[in-house]
């Protein structure tokens, strides 16, 4: 695109879990600096891409490359400072559920980060605040509701201001204003911070305003690779019934 | 369906565990956990793309999975016949030196994290409050009441041939020696070890495990550490005061209830109870303590690789495990100690 090669790559990635084939061959490159929307079916392997990229899962064959370095092949050192650039932000949140939600944003902070408690308080209440989550600081993740829940996790993903982050399906079970609030946060902070992030999303169109490439993840593989404008004027039947909410097609008429 | 976390867990040395089935496809269907032994290096190989080895496809090309699996498929039959009991007693034998081999490992790591920076003094206090603290009334009563069994028990014993003057010495001796540090850590095993199984369980089937790696947060140093540290400081010092208390409630059956002569109960015992066998009490006790807390936290972190059950019901066989395994290990480390330290 602009000469320089991709920040993360995803070369010919296939992974199985046992005889049920999730990713078969995905290619997908994500640049620097933009937001790369992820789309596809529930299902479909979105978690599973992801969570290549931070190492949770190794594949079976293929590779992720990080500026042209394969993650799988790198030193321990190298991927230590590399997990330091990254934030994933959990489908399932992963909250610390004893921890209280104060403790849960300001932990990475904490662990990762010579500030002292003032300093990460400070941060952590600055970070709360820009997502509308006053006064529940001491309260615990099991008290919330499910959005806050969401926003809490969003926090403890963006505190230490990563310059990749992920976020699997970020906005899922938002109000409308909320999911609003989320998309215009990222852009925001993406503006200011110049972030790389991969956001995994159901919020078709809206979450193409914010995306400067949008993939469509469907049986295994990228089916299409473009901005949000390409995709909704794409003419693939799949990417259609995708986009418009159809319903599948049996498997036999399919395949012609 | 366990075959992802088998092949994917942060535990490398498990990786792999995930095909053969006795007579179906070992894509399909998951096989009971002691006919994986075969695959486990079958596919080790392949685990090692981590830590900077060749790449996948170079391996897969020197060592091609299919013969492999094919190999494990044929290897689990044949030694899985129920006619075959040589071949199911050398399979669980394997199963639990593997087992052995991986907790020794995570006790490695665990141990080395105690002293890595930070060093999570506070986490470590809140431990020690919770194992030993905590656990000091239940200890204490457990401690009563052997004591005075023990008083009862020894006094008729050795009434018989007129040695009762000896009851603080049997008392005292069996105690520091024997009973303070098993039944201390039995009792500590069933209050703390199982929960500390549960939490970290839960802590890994809620992703939280997962997440502490993605910030680059060791869950080992982060979980197990301080829960080792804690339990080395306090399964100890609750022996120390099982000892105390025992030894005070075979004074209450034998000189108060039965009429020993006091004087004679604690002098005798002063006269025979030597330094060795006090610090011989605490090293068990300091070596029962890292068994329960390794074997507790062993299990409860991996708990997505067990194939018995899934999620609340994969915590409970995480838990009741991490507890019989800790007794049994507690009951035979007892003996190699004890040999060793006569
Ligand atoms: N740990 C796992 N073990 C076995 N199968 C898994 C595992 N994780 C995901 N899968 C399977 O992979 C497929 C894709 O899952 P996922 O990536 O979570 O879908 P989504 O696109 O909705 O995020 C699903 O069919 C799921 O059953
Ligand atoms: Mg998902």
């Amino acid at each position: 695109m602009n000469g320089r090669p991709p920040l993360i790559e995803f070369r010919n990635l296939r992974k199985s879990f046992g005889s049920q084939v999730v990713l078969d061959g995905v290619n997908l490159s994500i640049e620097q600096g933009r937001v790369t929307t992820i789309i596809g079916r529930s299902g479909v392997g979105k978690s599973v891409l992801l969570k290549h990229v931070v190492g949770l899962l190794t594949p079976d064959s293929g590779e992720v490359l990080y500026r042209g370095k394969n993650l799988f092949q790198m030193s321990h050192k190298e991927r230590k400072a590399l997990k330091s650039q990254f934030s994933y932000m959990f489908q399932s949140l992963a909250l610390f559920d004893s921890m209280t939600v104060g403790e849960n944003i300001g932990l990475p902070l904490k662990e990762k980060t010579r500030l002292s408690k003032t300093e990460i308080r400070e941060r952590v209440l600055a970070q709360m605040k820009q997502l509308e989550l006053e006064d529940i600081e001491d309260k615990y993740p099991s008290q919330l509701s499910g959005g806050m829940r969401k926003r809490v996790a969003l926090a403890r993903a963006l505190i230490t201001r990563p310059e990749i982050v992920l976020f699997d399906e970020p906005t899922t079970g938002l109000d409308p204003v909320r999911r609003a609030a989320v998309h215009n946060m990222i852009a925001r902070y993406q503006g200011e911070l110049g972030f790389t992030a991969i956001i995994v999303s159901h919020d078709i169109p809206e979450v193409f305003r914010i995306s400067q490439k949008v993939a469509m993840l469907e049986k295994g593989r990228i089916l299409f690779e473009g901005t949000g404008n390409d995709i909704l004027h794409c003419s693939d039947p799949a990417v259609r019934r995708f986009i418009e909410g159809d319903e599948e097609p049996d498997e036999e008429a399919q395949s012609t | 369906m366990t075959r992802k976390e088998f092949s994917d867990s942060k535990n490398r040395q498990t990786a792999g565990a995930i095909l053969a089935q006795p007579g179906e496809n070992p894509l399909t269907g998951g096989a009971p956990r002691d006919d994986t032994l075969f695959v486990v290096w079958a596919e080790g190989p392949c685990n090692a793309k981590f830590n900077n080895s060749p790449h996948p496809s170079f391996l897969r090309n020197h060592f091609p999975p299919v013969p492999f699996r094919q190999l494990a498929r044929d290897m689990t039959q044949a030694s899985s016949s129920p006619t075959d009991p040589l071949a199911l007693v050398g399979r669980h034998c394997l199963f639990i030196l593997e087992e052995m081999g991986r907790i020794a490992l995570f006790l490695a790591h665990a141990f080395a994290k105690m002293f890595a920076l930070p060093l999570r003094a506070g986490e470590v206090l809140q431990q020690v409050h919770f194992i030993g603290l905590k656990s000091l009334f239940i200890v204490s009563l457990t401690a009563l009441f052997t004591g005075m069994v023990l008083g009862l028990q020894g006094y008729y014993t050795l009434v018989k041939f007129g040695g009762e003057a000896a009851l603080g010495t049997v008392v005292a001796l069996s105690v520091i020696r024997e009973l303070g540090p098993v039944l201390t850590a039995l009792m500590v095993t069933g209050r703390a070890g199982s929960s500390m199984a549960a939490e970290i369980g839960i802590m890994r089937i809620s992703e939280q495990i997962d997440a502490l790696d993605t910030m680059d947060i060791d869950p080992v140093h982060f979980l197990a550490s301080p829960r080792l540290a804690a339990s080395i400081i306090s399964f100890p010092l609750l022996t120390a005061i099982f000892d105390v208390v025992g030894i005070i409630g075979g004074y209450l059956t034998g000189v108060v209830l039965l009429g020993v002569n006091s004087g004679i109960y604690l002098g005798r015992m002063e006269a025979a109870v030597g330094m060795e066998d006090v610090s011989g009490g605490f090293i068990k006790a300091a070596t029962f303590g890292i068994i329960v807390a390794t074997v507790c936290c062993y299990q409860g972190y991996m708990t997505h690789t067990r194939r018995e059950g899934f999620g609340a019901r994969g915590v409970s066989y995480s838990t009741t495990t991490a507890v019989v395994m800790s007794a049994v290990l507690i009951f035979a480390f007892d003996y190699v100690l004890t040999s060793v330290l006569l």
